[in-house]
């Protein structure tokens, strides 16, 4: 089997040998139900406060402002749908942007059939809410504004202090989906004043289903689901102790040198970066030129669709991701790349690379290599490569 | 999720490229959906044989797939042999495909009745009652404004 190539940090991480060893123990012999009472129960009962303390301590929020989820959806469900219902009385509309995960904008549509009005803030050609556009959104009836940290597709990092500083002016909730940002970016939610924030473990070297929500103290959110008084009931259902924990030690992990991770990353990235656009004609990078995860490189490669792409990559060892339709189960393309005005056959033929920590240079010129000789055999395969030659766009 | 055969098909695709003499030439899909092909066929006039074929695909695994085992399918047929030919015959004998890439099937069938149209038109004959179209029908070319 030839050597795989894992690029697509943003989908998920490998998880840590660090946060499995932490974990095993709650695997295996420390398999009580927190909520007991005796011996076992109460070990559970501190792990789970302690993965508490650490997720708390890594977006500056106190303890018990940290609510554990299923996942990163199920907190941006619990964030909109939650506020949506507390705050019906005082109003029915809430602001969002064209480019949120689909956590984010399934759920404001589903709120859309139950009465509530939604805004969705276009974006500019890289990708940004405009911090003023958000406020001219505001009006007497706007409950909440909701806006992702960094996008996951094309990695744009959100003016996320400036959206918290209106929304605090105003009086309006702000929740951001902090998913892709955990790691990446420092978080700090007194200083940047959000409200509620999600995120979840597996993005960030931890393990699958287990998320979390941030709700500040004092903000009033309906519960979701509802049974036992497990976290301080809001959230009911056994905790998935050993997945808690494994948030806690992969949060400490992420969030000790973030600027360390960037530096790192970062290098990478711009190094594919600038050999893709220098050495593949026709292509274009998505997304903000600095204003940007430092894992994320997502860049469209004209005349070729997207699943193709991959497919040929995977069988060079690389795994990577599409905006393309064929990826997404739908006939059209990733509404990021639309809302960012690209044109349909544009967007098809995207590739997102999302670095991480075990990626080198090394795999990086890998990657480009492959991708020179993949691009350029799809495209004298395809019948858009053969019109453009002949309309003189392209040298033969 | 692909069969065997579609990942053959994939990447070792037969009969790519172009016919400079081509005397039957096809473009169905558009861009917008992420999938065209384009069919070229070389026809004998007396024997209606197809003779040669090659095609250009922009598209997904499923696309190029579909493409390079129709342009197999017809090659020497008859332009009648060849007309009956229906996507489902291209997708079994790719041992299948996946539910949400059975439309890329459709496109391998188009094409090559839109190439057996163009093939009536050059001759100034009306398409129509031997293909089933004239080959500029909606379904085929549906949605290229823009």
């Amino acid at each position: 089997m030839t050597k795989r190539i894992y690029a697509d940090h943003s989908a998920t991480t490998p998880l840590r040998k660090e946060v499995l060893d932490e974990m095993m123990p709650y695997l295996t012999e420390n398999y009580g139900n927190p909520s007991s009472i005796y011996a076992e129960g109460r070990a559970c009962k501190k792990a789970v406060e302690t993965a508490r303390e650490k997720v708390a301590g890594a977006i500056g929020a106190s303890p018990k402002e940290i609510y554990f989820t299923g996942s990163g959806s199920e907190a941006d469900n619990w964030a909109i749908k939650g506020a949506a219902y507390a705050l019906r009385e005082k109003g029915n509309h809430i602001i969002t942007s064209a480019v949120e995960h689909h956590a984010v904008l399934h759920t404001c549509k589903a709120l859309e059939k139950e009465g509530f009005e939604v805004t969705y803030l276009p974006v500019d050609e890289f990708g940004m809410v405009s911090p003023e556009s958000v406020k001219a959104a505001i009006t007497d009836k706007t409950i909440l504004i909701t806006i992702m940290f960094a996008n996951n597709e094309i990695g744009t990092i959100m003016p996320i202090e400036e959206i918290g500083m209106i929304a605090k002016e105003k009086g309006v909730l702000f929740h951001t989906d902090a998913v892709q940002a955990v790691g990446m970016e420092e978080i700090d939610v007194r200083k940047m004043n959000i409200d509620m924030l999600s995120l979840t473990a597996h993005k960030f070297y931890g393990p699958k289903g287990a998320g979390a929500l941030y709700i500040r103290q004092g903000v009033k959110v309906r519960r979701l689901i509802e049974g036992g008084a497990q976290e301080r009931n809001q959230r009911a259902g056994t905790e998935n102790v050993a997945a808690i924990v494994g948030l806690g030690k992969a949060i400490e992990l992420a969030t000790a040198d973030i600027a360390g991770h960037k530096a790192k990353l970062s290098k990478l990235r711009d190094a594919y970066i600038s050999r893709v656009l220098k050495e593949i004609p026709f292509t274009r990078l998505n997304g903000h030129p600095t204003k940007r995860m430092a894992s994320n490189a997502n860049i469209s490669f004209e005349f070729i669709e997207g699943e193709s792409l991959l497919l040929m990559l995977d069988m060079k060892g690389i795994a990577a991701s599409s905006g393309s339709a064929c990826t997404s189960g739908s006939l059209d393309p990733s509404h990021v790349l639309l809302a960012i005005g690209l044109k349909h056959e544009i967007a098809h033929g995207s590739l997102r690379v999302t670095f991480g920590n075990d990626n080198t240079m090394e795999d990086v010129n890998y990657i480009v290599d492959s991708l020179v000789e993949i691009v350029s055999r799809l495209r004298s395969m395809s019948p858009l490569y053969e019109a453009a030659v002949k309309e003189g766009r392209v040298k033969a | 999720m692909y069969s065997e055969k579609v990942m053959d098909h994939f990447t070792n695709p037969r009969n790519v490229g172009e016919i400079e003499d081509a005397n039957a030439v096809g473009q169905v899909g558009n861009p917008k959906c992420g999938d065209i092909m384009k069919i070229y066929m070389k026809i004998d006039d007396n024997s209606e044989v197809i003779e040669d074929v090659k095609f250009k695909t922009f598209g997904c695994g499923a696309a190029v797939a579909t493409s390079s085992m129709a342009t197999e399918m017809v090659k020497g047929k008859t332009i009648k042999e060849a007309l009956e030919i229906t996507n489902i015959a291209v997708a079994e004998a790719l041992d299948g495909l996946p539910p949400v890439k059975m439309h890329c099937s459709n496109l391998a069938q188009e094409a090559i009745h839109s190439a057996i149209a163009d093939y009536y038109n050059r001759k100034g004959i009306d398409p129509t009652g031997i293909v089933g179209c004239n080959g500029n029908c909606e379904c085929c070319h549906g949605g290229e404004e823009e």
